[in-house]
This record gives C-alpha cells, sequence and structure tokens, in this order.
C-alpha cells in the first residue's frame, strides 16, 4: 500500500503517521507539503494532527483553501483512500469532504487522554480488522472536538452505517453530538475521526489498539 | 469601500464560550444579563466601488472562507 503524509504548517502528527506507517506497511509514505499541486499516485492519503495554519479564523479553515487541498479533493473524488485524524478531520469538514463541523470543546477545556471508544461498524476499509462492538483505546489531544451536525445529518450518518467511532458511554471527553468520534463520506472511502490510531500503534506508547485501522487499509487497498 | 462583516453562531447551536462569558457578568453582579453569545468582528477593505457589487463579493467571501455555515452566520455592514 502506497501513502501519504499531508504536511501543513504546524501540522504536528505529520511524523507520528509517518512513522506508524513506516512500521506497518513497510514503505515509507510521501511526505506532501500543502504549497504543492499534486499528491503523489498512492492508495491512501493522510491529514495529519496539529494545528495547521496556526488555528487561524477556525481549525481547519485555512488548511481547506490549500493548494494541495485541490488535488486532495480531486483525488477523494475519484475513490482514493482519504484519512483525516484531530486536525485533519477538521480540515475535511472545513473543506466539505465531510458533513458537520468541529466546534469548542462543551468545557471549553483542551483534552489530552487515552479516551475508550467503540466500534459502531466494522464494515468499512477502515475497520475491517475490528469487531463491530469491540472497545478500543485511542488518545485525544485537542480543544475544538465536539463533533455537531443538524439532526438530519446525524440521523442520516446513522442510518448509512457511516458512524464508525463513538465515544463509549461516559467517556465523551468534547460534548460531541450523539457520541460520535469518527465518521465516513457518502462513498466511504473518507474517514475523519478525532482520536489518534497512529498515536496507539506501538506497544512503545501503551497501547497498539490502532494498528488494525492500517491493517484494515493494506488488506483493502494493497 | 470599507465593510465590517460579523460571524456569531447560528441560534440553536450551543457556544459555550459565550455561556462562561455570561456566569462571570452575572458573578461580578450584572444580574440583569441573560444569555450571552460571543462572534468574531472582521474587517475588510475593498477596492470596489460599486455597492451592490461590494455586497456580492462579500457574500461570496463569507460562503466561501470567513463563515462556516453549517454552524455560524453573517452579516456585514459597508462603510463609504
Amino acid at each position: 500500500m502506497k501513502s501519504a503524509v499531508i504536511v501543513f504548517p504546524a501540522s504536528n502528527c505529520d511524523r507520528d503517521a509517518q512513522t506508524a506507517l513506516t512500521a506497518l506497511t513497510g514503505t515509507k509514505p510521501f511526505m506532501v507539503w500543502h504549497g504543492d499541486t499534486e499528491v503523489p499516485d498512492v492508495d491512501l492519503i493522510v491529514l495529519p494532527g496539529g494545528f495547521s495554519y496556526g488555528d487561524y479564523l477556525r481549525c481547519g479553515a485555512m488548511a481547506a483553501q490549500s493548494h494541495i487541498m485541490r488535488d486532495v479533493k480531486k483525488k477523494a473524488d475519484a475513490g482514493v483512500a482519504v484519512l483525516g485524524i484531530c486536525n485533519g478531520f477538521q480540515v475535511l469538514t472545513e473543506a466539505g469532504l465531510l458533513p458537520g463541523a468541529l466546534m469548542r470543546n462543551a468545557d471549553l477545556k483542551f483534552v489530552c487522554r487515552p479516551v475508550e471508544l467503540v466500534i459502531e461498524e466494522s464494515q468499512s476499509a477502515f475497520t475491517r480488522r475490528y469487531s463491530k462492538g469491540e472497545h478500543v483505546r485511542f488518545p485525544v489531544a485537542h480543544g475544538e472536538g465536539n463533533y455537531f451536525a443538524d439532526d438530519a445529518t446525524l440521523d442520516r450518518l446513522e442510518g448509512e452505517g457511516r458512524v464508525l467511532f463513538r465515544y463509549a458511554p461516559g467517556d465523551n471527553p468534547n460534548g460531541s453530538a450523539r457520541n460520535i468520534a469518527g465518521i465516513l463520506n457518502e462513498k466511504r472511502n473518507v474517514l475523519g475521526l478525532m482520536p489518534h490510531p497512529e498515536r496507539a500503534s506501538d506497544p512503545l506508547l501503551g497501547s497498539i489498539s490502532g494498528r488494525p485501522l492500517f491493517q484494515s487499509l493494506i488488506d483493502t487497498l494493497s | 469601500m470599507k465593510a465590517r462583516v460579523f460571524v456569531t453562531l447560528k441560534n440553536g447551536v450551543l457556544d459555550p464560550q459565550g455561556k462562561a462569558i455570561g456566569h462571570a457578568l452575572n458573578n461580578l453582579g450584572f444580574d440583569s444579563v441573560g444569555e450571552v453569545r460571543q462572534g468574531k468582528v472582521i474587517d475588510v477593505e475593498l477596492a470596489e466601488r460599486d455597492e451592490a457589487v461590494a455586497r456580492a463579493r462579500l457574500k461570496d467571501m463569507c460562503e466561501k472562507l470567513l463563515a462556516n455555515t453549517v454552524i455560524e452566520k453573517y452579516e456585514f455592514e459597508l462603510k463609504p
């Protein structure tokens, strides 16, 4: 599986993603600068966590307008898998590749800790190595991860099996609607999630429960 | 021409910052304060001279960047 990680100014999980992808796919991902106009021909594009453009205006708003995102959109439309983690999720909503928006955490606090997640759906390229209902622990680290969408959109996401990750009951760190932690687009090739699977992919980091996400992608895309 | 753009959260969208400000005002003894909502003000200088054209351009700017219309609404005023 060939992959690329997009690097925006103030991305700070780009190298975490690079390390996890290199270890699990055996191939180094392309690191693609935001000012470039084309993503190399790959199977997976990762939008990493961080504080792209200093979170100016709104988290992800500036990155969504960057040169490289035009090509990311084009490739997403053509079916290339796109994974947005944390700030990457914010960029995907701002770019219109995923519905809804990520708002300030309901308690206004930056939250940085492992959270318990429930795999809501294993029928996807991103979660086929998990079982439905399985509990996993990924770290979160964000101040604006409070997922918001109108009720019609939320009903549709749930009805179409597009909510892949939910915070376990009682462990919602940010006030997200219906405990939503990660969602798919309609074509099921774009996933955005606030928790960090790449930071749960090595025993040294205390958890490897993020590995099956990358292994699912390898199964599907290799 | 100068424009002032106001971006605020839509009604019904939770505004925890506004709530915190409201609580702080109550704590300071401003008992009459009810709901508080926080927003942004963005000043934009425009080369356009025609007001209708400027308004159309501003609307486009708000829709494309200045506001996230999933959660925010916007309005603007023009000054010559």
